[in-house]
């Protein structure tokens, strides 16, 4: 199993749709074969379109506010008197996170291909919130389908959705989390693929759906080489990009420019949610070696027992609480190009108060697991490695939780 | 040697009506219960389906999905699905099987060992929900090797060149998806278009076996007669579930229904 370099990640597979002869595929009901197809052929001729990356650009530009900011987090550096600390503000984002890009992406499709609906699932409530953002952007009808437990803890991203004028639609089966919810939105498709487009919210899916998500966050990494360039001259000597993992769309699009560089320039560091501390469950299947399966038809490292069922996950942050992983991380993984690892859900709120004590930055608790890892191995760094740590979520939808662990004053949002 | 599973068409044939089908889910409230529904359903209909459940369904609608959730909760691993499976073979009055789930549990077992599990405990046939063509092509050849028939799957949204090549590997029998749906979704097609559609697959080579299902009721199921064979499972998982609310035998409530669907297609 090798990486070639100059083609992109999400180009790597065989004519089955599977990375490294093991990851990824179309694992799907007869049914999805042939939208699966023509949004394929579709993307495929779209994605070389001078006109169509125009479009693109210039939404994700006037729309989207690209390119996010790159700063220097200089307090945290200073107190922890090891690697200079960056981030890359991909919160600034419209909406506040970095799916906006994939919904974007997906919307133009959706209208290129003359469907009049588009369904989404979400966990976080960000998949969801910039999918009817986008949607109602582009003059499309949208439902989101969202665990109904998910529902509960990310109120204020609901509740957005709603005001975009979306149908948010409650998932009650299993661990009513976004394993459900993607469930639940691939058998909608699976009865309504004639007339409605799906946007799966990650890098996880059949094949085009990983593809067409990691073409899109790819805008992260485009415009950090830019900026490290401007800023540094060159690309560092010693660069680390830590990135949170769950189904692992920001991180690939913030690694994917910087897979071609030498690992030993560029260190790519992924960080799963471990759970609770004392806690069985996690959401890390890479970090905790679980064993290859099938989910949402997809082969990918999955948490599940040994007849095959998916074991129901725990963390903190709905965004990274999915048993599966996106297959370009399994293939990053077993290739040793990304290092994988976990933070527990209390790893995640320390980090959350450290950061927000040193700097004018409020990570969502997804990327506060990434900034966890960074701050740990970032006291032990020399002082001319550069550290950037992707900053992919605001931290306003988890005002509630933070206000229970935390205590009200760290659920003080303007 | 002709499968049994032909066989069972050609005797529903003489008889002058489409091959009756059943869908139920191994374990489904128990497995007592299972091996007692499967054993009475034999004497009724000509091809037993027995789900293994799985609790992430891509193509499941409400009433399956509770049926598998239902049987999961009570603890029923891979390996009960097979010794279900062999109890009922035991009784000599017994019907083809067809075992029917998604490809995890089949890829967690093991393509080889889950074959050889089928062989012995007397499975006839497999049907794998997201395994299609032509992923499904080694798997089959599988299957076919061990006598075991590998049902392909055809949908509306396949195109008539598509069917062409699925049919050209497929076995003795094809499953007709009636319309974009889930299992049990409220038909949203006129019988008389699913028949035409169903008429235009089974015309590109009339030899196979074509049933149809997803969305069969008592209320559509006459309509639907002219096919090989009608597979029912969403209304019979719905009557487990009901009977079971009820605190009445579910056994006998869904052999009475299906005898009830039986007239309505002879």
């Amino acid at each position: 199993m090798k990486i070639r370099k100059k083609i992109q990640l999400i180009d790597q597979h065989d004519k089955f749709g599977i990375w490294g002869k093991k990851f990824g595929g179309n694992f799907v009901p007869e049914t999805l074969k042939k939208p699966i197809k023509d949004l394929e052929n579709l993307f495929s001729k779209l994605r070389n379109n001078k006109n169509f990356i125009g479009e693109r650009d210039k939404y994700f530009k006037s729309w989207i506010g690209s390119p996010t900011r790159f700063i220097k987090l200089e307090n945290l550096s200073n107190h922890l008197k090891g690697a200079e600390i960056w981030s890359k503000v991909v919160s600034d984002a419209n909406g506040g996170a970095h799916k906006i890009y994939n919904a974007t992406v997906h919307c133009l499709l959706a209208k290129k291909a003359g469907k009049k609906f588009i369904v989404g699932d979400t966990g976080a409530g960000y998949a969801g919130k910039m999918l009817s953002m986008a949607a109602k952007k582009f003059g499309l009808k949208c439902k989101i389908f969202m665990g109904a437990k998910d529902i509960q803890r990310q109120q204020p991203n609901v509740k957005s959705m709603k005001k975009n004028g979306a149908e948010v639609i409650p998932v009650y089966t299993g661990s009513q989390t976004l394993v459900d919810a993607v469930s639940e939105c691939m058998r909608y498709w699976v009865a309504n693929c004639d007339t409605t487009a799906m946007c799966v919210g990650s890098t996880v899916g059949p094949n085009i759906f990983v593809k067409i998500c990691g073409w899109s966050t790819s805008q992260i990494s485009r415009e950090l080489k830019v900026q490290i360039k401007d800023e540094f001259g060159k690309i560092p000597k010693k660069l680390k990009l830590y990135n949170c993992v769950g189904g692992g769309s920001s991180s690939y699009g913030f690694w994917s420019e910087f897979i071609d560089y030498p690992k030993n320039q560029v260190e790519l560091i992924g960080i799963e949610a471990g759970g609770p501390k004392n806690s069985k469950r996690h959401a890390a299947p890479l970090t905790y070696g679980s064993k290859i399966g099938i989910l949402h038809g997809a082969s990918q490292y999955v948490n599940q027992n040994n007849d095959g069922q998916i074991e129901e996950t725990e963390s903190i942050s709905a965004g990274l609480d999915y048993p599966g992983v996106s297959p370009l991380h399994c293939f990053l993984k077993d290739t040793k190009r990304a290092r994988y690892t976990a933070a527990s859900d209390e790893d995640a709120l320390s980090a959350y108060k450290l950061v927000t004590k040193f700097e004018n930055l409020r990570p969502s608790l997804e990327p506060c697991h990434a900034f966890s890892v960074a701050i740990r191995e970032s006291r032990k760094l020399s002082k001319n490695t550069i550290v950037v740590v992707n900053s992919c979520g605001d931290a306003h939808k988890d005002k509630n939780i933070l206000k229970v662990r935390l205590g009200k004053k760290y659920a003080e949002f303007d | 040697m002709q499968n049994s599973i032909s066989q069972a068409f050609k005797r529903a044939k003489q008889k002058k009506r489409p091959a009756l089908l059943t869908y139920t889910v191994a374990g489904d409230n128990s497995k007592k219960t299972s091996i007692e529904i499967l054993n009475s359903l034999s004497k009724i209909v000509d091809i037993c389906e027995l789900g293994f459940p799985h609790n992430t369904p891509i193509a499941d609608g409400g009433q399956i999905q509770t049926s598998a959730y239902r049987a999961i909760k009570n603890g029923i691993k891979i390996n009960d699905v097979f010794e279900i499976v062999k109890k009922f073979k035991k009784n000599k009055f017994s019907t083809p099987l067809i075992l029917m789930g998604y490809y995890n549990m089949i890829y967690q077992f093991g393509e080889n060992n889950f074959l050889i599990k089928c062989k012995n405990s007397g499975v006839d046939g497999i049907i794998v929900v997201d395994l299609p063509w032509p992923e499904n092509k080694l798997f089959a050849k599988k299957c076919k090797k061990k006598n075991i028939c590998f049902v392909q799957l055809i949908s509306p949204t396949t195109s008539n060149s598509r069917a062409k090549k699925i049919i050209k590997d497929s076995h003795d029998m094809i499953y007709y998806i009636s319309m974009l749906s889930t299992t049990g979704g409220k038909l949203k097609v006129s019988p008389k278009n699913i028949i035409k559609n169903y008429q235009k697959i089974k015309k590109i080579n009339p030899r196979k076996n074509y049933i149809i299902g997803f969305g069969i009721t008592k209320k559509t199921i006459g309509k639907l007669k002219s096919a090989d064979g009608l597979v029912v499972g969403s209304a019979i998982c719905e009557e487990i579930t009901k009977s079971i609310k009820k605190g009445q035998n579910p056994v006998t409530n869904v052999s009475q229904n299906v005898i009830k669907l039986k007239k309505l297609i002879s």
